[in-house]
């Protein structure tokens, strides 16, 4: 099946590239000053959290090279993402740097971290439930039940699978009766 | 500059980033390595024909935002467009690095008959069940193309194809949420899905036709070969219309588009498509914000 090679090359992904902190001091420094840098759509995540920081570079003549990846194809944050950490590492004195996007190996929610999950949830926004790999195949589907992040319930209902971003589904909790955002698998 | 001369709120914030940002490669051209990858011309043109299918397809969504039948449904259709955009902007881009031309320069001063999208994703939005009908098409014919583009020989078309197929899934799955609804409910919502389905299906055939091109690219492990797609299309197309209890039009009995969108020959509906996306930067060219 071929859905189940792509499940397959998720989790073989995920596990290979999951947390590239460098192991040099220096490069340890360079991608501390780039872990700063927050998503500008949900403040509370860094792009460490986000799993968009991929790896960060010293070469010998002093020049930095970071490289991000986008969360979504079209995701608007990405360009502002890439500013600030040019932004953050030229305040931070580094004045030779560079900013590389990469698509492979293809982001997956797999990365987030733990921290961020919660940073998400007490923010307000639920986070993916569940892993990418283990997402359910074929075209109709049952979706698995998404929690409040305020009160917990599982008595909740998709309002829209697209939210205020392609990242996002819009919920609503039938028993606090609030709207919220989900962060969707991908 | 020092540190001590930016100023996060001032005006600075701008300067430094566009000056550097000029050195940085574009999205799609870094390959994992950093390297940049340069098309092959075979490679490049079938870059082409993927990137005009979600450009095109893009625009067309654009234009229910604020004209959706809900908000929900304003963001959600302008979300996906904004997926396919990205995909279209890595696959323009590739495609330009074969003549050195940019992802812009592609979408915006090619005319007519230099585009290569199938005559489906022009085809208008009608209403909303027509739009609808249109994005199960397409749906499903990308996420089946893309699960097996991503054991190309190629490593961009790969990471392209890894990035775009499971942001396809989704709209493969907002797309099969909407026909469930219509067909399930109300007679109107029911008339107009069958409808629609009628009207749509005969832009189907041309996405599997194959050409010596593809047929070259394919024997290289690089493209997929469209007729191979079929089988597995339709299994899935089978799957939504049973459970809505719709069913596929009858092959042959129904009228087929000729098609020709791959080699520049396109429906009426393309160069209006094409004069309002692309007035802006041929009236103020390399106009930016």
């Amino acid at each position: 099946m071929v859905t189940a090679a792509v499940a397959q090359r998720a989790e073989a992904s995920a596990a290979s590239v999951a947390r590239p902190v460098p192991s040099d001091p220096a490069s340890a420094r360079v991608w501390e000053v780039a872990a700063t840098v927050t998503d500008p759509e949900i403040p509370v995540l860094t792009i460490e959290d986000l799993g968009v920081l991929r790896s960060v570079e010293i070469g010998d003549d002093g020049a930095v090279r970071v490289q991000l990846t986008p969360t979504y194809s079209g995701c608007p944050a990405l360009d502002a993402m890439r500013d600030d950490v040019l932004l953050a590492l030229t305040h931070a004195g580094y004045d030779d740097v560079r900013v590389d996007l990469v698509l492979a190996p293809a982001w997956t929610t797999d990365w987030m971290s733990e921290a961020g999950k919660e940073k998400l949830r007490t923010y307000g926004i639920q986070a993916p439930t569940g892993s990418a790999a283990a997402r359910p195949a074929g075209p109709v589907r049952v979706q698995l039940a998404v929690k409040c992040p305020r009160c917990d319930s599982l008595n909740t209902r998709e309002l829209a699978r697209f939210g205020s971003t392609s990242c996002k589904a819009l919920y609503e909790c039938r028993d606090c009766l609030e709207p919220f955002d989900y962060f969707k698998v991908l | 500059m020092s540190g001590a001369d930016l100023d996060p709120h001032g005006d600075v914030h701008g300067d430094v980033s566009v000056d550097r940002l000029a050195l940085a490669d574009e999205l799609a051209g870094t390959a994992a390595d950093g390297s940049t990858a340069v098309a092959s011309e075979d490679a490049a043109e079938y870059a082409l024909r993927l990137g005009d299918d979600a450009l095109v397809l893009a625009q067309q969504l654009g234009m229910w935002i604020a004209r959706a039948p809900e908000l929900e449904e304003d963001v959600a259709l302008g979300n996906i467009a904004l997926d396919l955009i990205g995909h279209a902007r890595s696959l323009l881009h590739y495609a330009g690095t074969a003549s050195g031309r940019s992802e812009d320069d592609l979408a915006y001063w090619r005319d007519e008959p230099e585009w290569r999208n199938a005559w489906l994703f022009e085809q208008p939005n009608g209403d909303f069940a027509h739009t609808i009908a249109r994005q199960l098409a397409a749906s499903v014919y990308l996420f089946e193309l893309y699960a097996r583009l991503v054991d190309s020989a190629d490593p961009t078309l790969a990471a392209i194809a890894a990035k775009s197929v499971k942001e396809v899934d989704y709209h493969r799955d907002h797309a099969t949420q909407w026909v469930l609804r219509l067909a399930g409910g109300t007679e109107e919502s029911r008339r107009r899905m069958l409808l629609a389905i009628i009207d749509v299906w005969p832009y189907v055939d041309e996405l599997f036709d194959d050409d010596e091109l593809v047929e070259r690219l394919a024997a290289a492990g690089i493209a997929v070969l469209p007729s191979t797609l079929r089988p597995a299309f339709d299994a899935v197309i089978d799957e939504v219309f049973a459970e809505a209890a719709l069913e596929r039009p009858a092959g042959r009995t129904a009228f087929i588009a000729s098609g020709g969108g791959r080699r520049g020959s396109h429906t009426e509906h393309l160069g209006p498509l094409l004069a309002e996306m692309q007035v802006l930067a041929r009236a103020h060219p390399g106009a930016s914000w």
